[in-house]
């Protein structure tokens, strides 16, 4: 398959039965369009990691897609808190999940420096009360990384 | 290592009734921090956990691991097998401990993403 692609998933807060499932979506689309598994692995573990965190923060949000033959681009918009200090958040083993997701396996504070260490570029917006934006792109061509 | 020789190294029962059992299981990845294994784990590996929710066969079909172990007879609701199920991910449950899951396996020759393989 050639061409572009995009679509969208959305997202429901504390949805923990549905998590994940947009993410396994996505994998099945960039399986489709034959991508090497090792980026869609990339592709595909950045995205959990930042749907998850829509489940977990957020109250309800959507996960956009756009395939093109030289990116793969996700970008996950939400309706939630807000994260106050990006830098922060950013660092590896910072959370602030309370225990019942840590009991579910998450809230490590893995999620963001897994996304950034899986995608080739990372775009955080975010605005303390009304939501975040994280967009991340993959690049399909062999200079990518 | 195949995943019939796992199942029988931990006297462990399947929970899914799909699934190559001659699959060749070369290394594996053990935690309960499902951020963890997306970071650390390789693919094709086989995820040693004591969490049984739904996100775990998420994260393991994310990361494409190969199959999943739950320990000290922890089992997953049907839901979450049946999603195994429908992801093509075999899962088994072994009375014994994270440790001696661990240690069995790493006797016989399964290593971590670290380590050479035997
Ligand atoms: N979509 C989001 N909305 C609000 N806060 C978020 C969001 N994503 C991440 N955060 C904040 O950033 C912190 C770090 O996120 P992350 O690295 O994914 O680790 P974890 O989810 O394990 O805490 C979270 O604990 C949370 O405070
Ligand atoms: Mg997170």
């Amino acid at each position: 398959m050639t061409g572009n692609s995009d679509g969208v998933f959305f997202l429901t807060g504390k949805d923990f039965a549905n998590a994940g499932s947009a993410s396994s979506n996505l994998k099945g689309i960039l399986e489709k369009r034959g991508i090497p598994a090792e980026i869609i692995r990339r592709a595909s573990i950045a995205a959990f990691e930042a749907e998850m965190n829509v489940i977990i923060y957020a109250v309800a949000g959507m996960m956009h897609y756009t395939i093109t033959p030289e990116t793969i681009k996700v970008v996950l918009q939400d309706m939630g808190p807000g994260i106050p200090d990006i830098g922060l958040a950013m660092q590896e083993g910072y959370s602030t999940a309370p225990d019942y997701i840590r009991e579910m396996g998450f809230g490590s504070g893995m999620g963001l420096p897994n996304i950034k260490r899986n995608a080739d570029k990372l775009t955080i917006n975010s605005v303390v009360g009304e939501g975040t934006t994280v967009e991340f792109v993959i690049s399909l061509e062999r200079s990518g990384r | 290592m195949t995943l019939d020789d796992i199942k029988g190294i931990l006297g462990a029962l399947a929970l899914t009734g799909r699934g190559d059992m001659e699959i060749d299981i070369g290394r594996a990845y053990c935690a309960d921090l499902m951020s963890d294994v997306l970071a650390f784990s390789v693919t094709n590996s086989l995820l040693i956990t004591g969490l049984t929710n739904a996100q775990v066969v998420r994260t393991a079909e994310v990361a494409d691991i190969k199959a999943i172990v739950f320990v000290q007879n922890k089992r997953p609701d049907i839901q979450t097998i049946a999603m195994a199920e429908a992801k093509n991910i075999p899962l088994f449950v072994t009375e014994l401990s994270m440790f001696d899951t661990c240690g069995r396996l790493y006797e016989r020759g399964l290593r971590s993403q670290m380590g050479p393989t035997v």
